[in-house]
């Protein structure tokens, strides 16, 4: 039998024939092993036993190799685990869709457990038939199917003050992008019928923080959701099963989940969530409120501190995502000198409106040291500012929206750093 | 919004003239009904296929939706529905329940419920948040936001700590003792005097002093600059220079190795058992100390583990329980005092660790009854359980998870 005698001598394999492939790099062209793989020229045990039977994994996790891309907490940020955040992998994800599983969490009192038949959403205030719906009503509503990126405002407010944290999961992970099924908001509230003075709602979810935020009229009128499934599938209870709000392109915090009550008001709440969180302090001591909306933005995915280039030199597949609060990703530019020059990137697919767009830029790379950069260009002509034009505007006292040009210094090592550059 | 509202109320008038009567027969004839129906009339088949599109683009839907019950669906919220849940409070007061209390007696409830995470004078315990101070200070580096230097509206102080508070244990409060808090968190921040009473009456009395603080978001015009025509492409700078490293902070947390990595993720699965279940969590301990103290009883445990959430913003108990504000307790039923490893125990803890306290039933209860009172001066400023079967609850869900 030609068979290979089990998963160490193919490891072993695995790495003299990595190791053969860097080496042959110097030539130019494909590179020319010296000894035959044996991956190829011996049986491996795949290639003869059997798999898995069908049912393994009735609900399938990722296999074990990829054990290590998964949601990661920074401790020291909160003081527990029960009001607090942790990242999205977004350095080792490609496409734009991310998976339930591992998209990232942010609760104020937990994620709470709430049964189907245990919910209820009301609507009251200035309506003209305050309502309660089972959420076997919401599934009977005509229902839409939209994709939008969920960014926490406070995503990269660590690196307001100077280069903190080194990874993009960890100064660019607090967002995800879901394919959502739901009915529109507005759909509910005209089952309610709203009054005429009702400018406002105000939407709360059932978890003990009391997570409320004003939103206008207009923007619930407009595009927002009430969303029962993302990717196909149920929502997690840490992203609000079986209910959550879609609040398209502004800031996480307003997509409440657990959703439970929408009241149409005649003015903001303001709520702790809108006055004492979310508003961004300004150098002269006046702060901004009501800052909805995410800047757009990009960052590169990879090369980046979690994701080195190991492969040796040429072909480099540089890729990162962007996405913009007000409209579409209309482009996008890659920098390897940390900003004097710049060239387009390549879009995966055309952007779509306040969903994340995948970015390619195909380098042929030997070696040199690089500042990555990547600048995002939205539909409304917006460019992606520099952390030194935000400062310029906004002082060094802000947290939340520091949609900022992010650097990543790659060494000749392949080893990547988060820094700042001037 | 207007252009909104101009389309929506002309149709919404027809329909409504029907339904409403509806409604009314359905609250005059079936008042007890918990659930009143909604109007027949929307759901006859002829109105539902009126309906927008599935899938069309929501911006893309036509008036004709905008009928008010058009769907039929849901049923009518009662009204002692809506007052259990219409809980938020206005910036002018909007929403306030009679009600009030005086600073003295926050500070009693404060000590009790909140200083174990917001501290004795609403000063922080560590990563907490911080109440009081920070006066003048939000022009200044790293400025200390505040209930008093920051927070605009009473309301929102009001409001939070009715529904939210305490961490663990929302909406328990009783009116006057949201009251009495909020007069207290004021007084911490210097902003009324020790004989102050908040009422729903002397509420809108209180200056807040950021008050004037805020601007609506100005980005558009402030932030103008951003939309540029035509970016820059070549020779943007003269030099490029690092000026700041984040490896040289270091404070990124490990990556850790791939087996590390797979514990995380099957711990994360695997701590929803001991919660789900206790009674089957007891059963181990029954079998390893065979012949020492019984199985606790499952419904105690089920009820320890309730009484523990007052516990569980300091303290972790469990599988991957770790040292928080309060050392995990995993085994500390008759375990000898001050000996968890890696946690830093008060002074006057050790002292009485080193006198030989051990944490048997009898020592437990003493100290969970009145823990200032057992050690004085101990950093766990938890005001105590004083319901003896809540201790003996908690207690049991410890030796659970012993």
């Amino acid at each position: 039998m030609r068979q290979s005698d089990g998963t160490g001598a193919t490891r072993r394999g695995f790495l003299k024939a990595s190791a053969a492939a860097i080496g042959g790099l110097a030539a130019a062209g494909a590179a020319r092993a010296n000894a035959a793989d044996p991956l190829i020229t011996e049986v491996q045990p795949w290639a003869s036993g059997f798999g898995d039977g069908v049912d393994a994994t009735p609900y399938g996790l990722p296999i074990e190799f990829e054990s290590d891309v998964i949601r990661r907490n920074v401790e020291w940020l909160t003081a527990d685990t029960i009001s607090s955040i942790n990242f999205t992998p977004i350095h080792a994800l490609d496409g734009t869709i991310t998976p339930q599983g591992c998209a990232f969490e942010r609760h104020h009192s937990g994620a709470i457990e709430l049964a189907k038949p245990d919910y209820r959403l009301m609507i009251n205030g200035l309506v003209d038939q305050p309502l309660i719906f089972s959420y076997e009503d919401l599934e009977r509503f005509p229902r839409v199917q939209k994709t939008f990126f969920l960014e926490c405002a406070a995503n990269t407010g660590m690196e307001w003050a100077g280069a903190q944290l080194n990874g993009a999961q960890f100064t660019h992970g607090m967002i995800h992008n879901m394919e959502y099924t739901g009915v529109t908001l507005r759909t509910l509230l005209n089952e309610a019928g709203i009054q005429p003075e009702g400018t406002w709602i105000y939407v709360e979810g059932a978890d003990a923080s009391s997570n409320g935020r004003s939103i206008p009229m207009e923007k619930a009128l407009d595009d927002c959701m009430i969303a029962f499934k993302a990717n196909g599938e149920a929502l997690r209870k840490e992203h609000g099963y079986p209910v959550r709000l879609v609040v398209p392109g502004w800031e996480g915090n307003m997509w409440v989940k657990w959703l439970r009550r929408i009241e149409v008001l005649d003015g903001p709440v303001e709520s702790r969530e809108e006055t004492s969180k979310y508003t961004d302090t300004l150098a002269d001591g006046t702060s901004r409120k009501w800052t909805w909306v995410m800047d757009a933005k990009s960052v590169v995915t990879s090369p980046s501190p979690q994701s080195p280039i190991t492969h040796g030199h040429g072909p480099l597949v540089i890729t990162g995502l962007a996405w913009s609060g007000r409209g579409a990703i209309e482009r996008v530019d890659v920098s390897l000198d940390g900003g004097k020059n710049w060239q387009t990137a390549r879009l995966a697919e055309p952007g779509k409106p306040m969903a994340l767009t995948r970015f390619y830029l195909d380098v042929d790379w030997q070696g040199e040291e690089m500042l990555l950069q990547s600048r995002a260009i939205d539909s409304t002509g917006y460019v992606q500012p520099t952390k030194t034009q935000l400062r310029d505007v906004r002082g060094l006292n802000s947290i939340y929206h520091n949609n900022c040009i992010q650097t990543w210094w790659v060494r000749p090592t392949g080893e990547a750093e988060n820094v700042e550059v001037s | 919004m207007s252009k909104y509202l101009n389309y929506i109320a002309p149709p919404a008038v027809g329909a409504l003239g029907v339904i409403g009567v509806a409604y009314m027969l359905a609250d005059q004839f079936v008042s007890d009904m918990p659930a009143p129906a909604r109007g027949v009339i929307a759901a006859s088949p002829a109105n539902a296929t009126e309906g927008p599109t599935p899938g069309a683009d929501p911006a893309g839907n036509t008036a004709e939706e905008h009928a008010a019950g058009h769907f039929g669906l849901g049923r009518t919220a009662l009204p002692e529905e809506i007052a259990a849940w219409d809980l938020d409070i206005r910036p002018d007061g909007t929403g306030l329940p009679e009600g009030s209390g005086d600073v003295w007696t926050g500070d009693e409830i404060f000590a009790d419920a909140c200083a174990v995470c917001h501290g004795d004078f609403a000063e922080g315990v560590g990563n907490w948040p911080k109440l009081a101070g920070g006066a003048d200070t939000l022009d200044h580096e790293d400025p200390l936001k505040t209930v008093g230097s920051y927070w605009p509206y009473l309301s929102t102080t009001w409001d939070y700590v009715n529904r939210s508070m305490p961490f663990g244990n929302a909406q328990t409060l009783t009116p006057d003792e949201v009251y009495a808090i909020v007069a207290y968190i004021l007084y911490s921040n210097d902003l009324v005097e020790d004989d102050f009473v908040l009422s729903h009456e002397t509420f809108l009395d209180v200056e807040m002093p950021n008050a004037d603080g805020f601007i609506v978001d100005d980005r558009d015009s402030t932030e103008a600059h951003f939309w540029a025509e035509a970016p820059c492409m070549e020779n943007c700078k003269d030099s490029v220079e690092i000026t700041m490293r984040a490896r040289v902070l270091d404070v990124t947390p490990e990556s850790g190795d791939e087996d590390a990595a797979l514990e995380e993720a099957v711990t994360e699965t695997a701590e929803i058992v001991p919660v789900a279940a206790p009674a089957e969590a007891a059963v181990p301990v029954a079998e390893t100390a065979a012949g020492a103290a019984p199985a606790p009883d499952p419904e105690l445990v089920a009820a320890g583990e309730k009484v523990f959430r007052k516990c569980s913003a300091c303290h972790q108990v469990g599988a991957d329980a770790k040292n928080r504000t309060g050392p995990l307790l995993n085994g500390i039923v008759d375990a000898p005092a001050g000996e968890v490893e890696g946690f830093k125990y008060s002074k006057p803890l050790i002292a009485a660790a080193e006198e030989g306290l051990v944490w048997d039933e009898a020592s437990l209860h003493a100290f969970l009854e009145k823990p200032k009172d057992f050690i004085a001066k101990t950093k766990m400023s938890f005001a105590g359980l004083r319901n003896e079967a809540d201790r003996d609850a908690v207690i049991a869900y410890l030796q659970a998870n012993n």
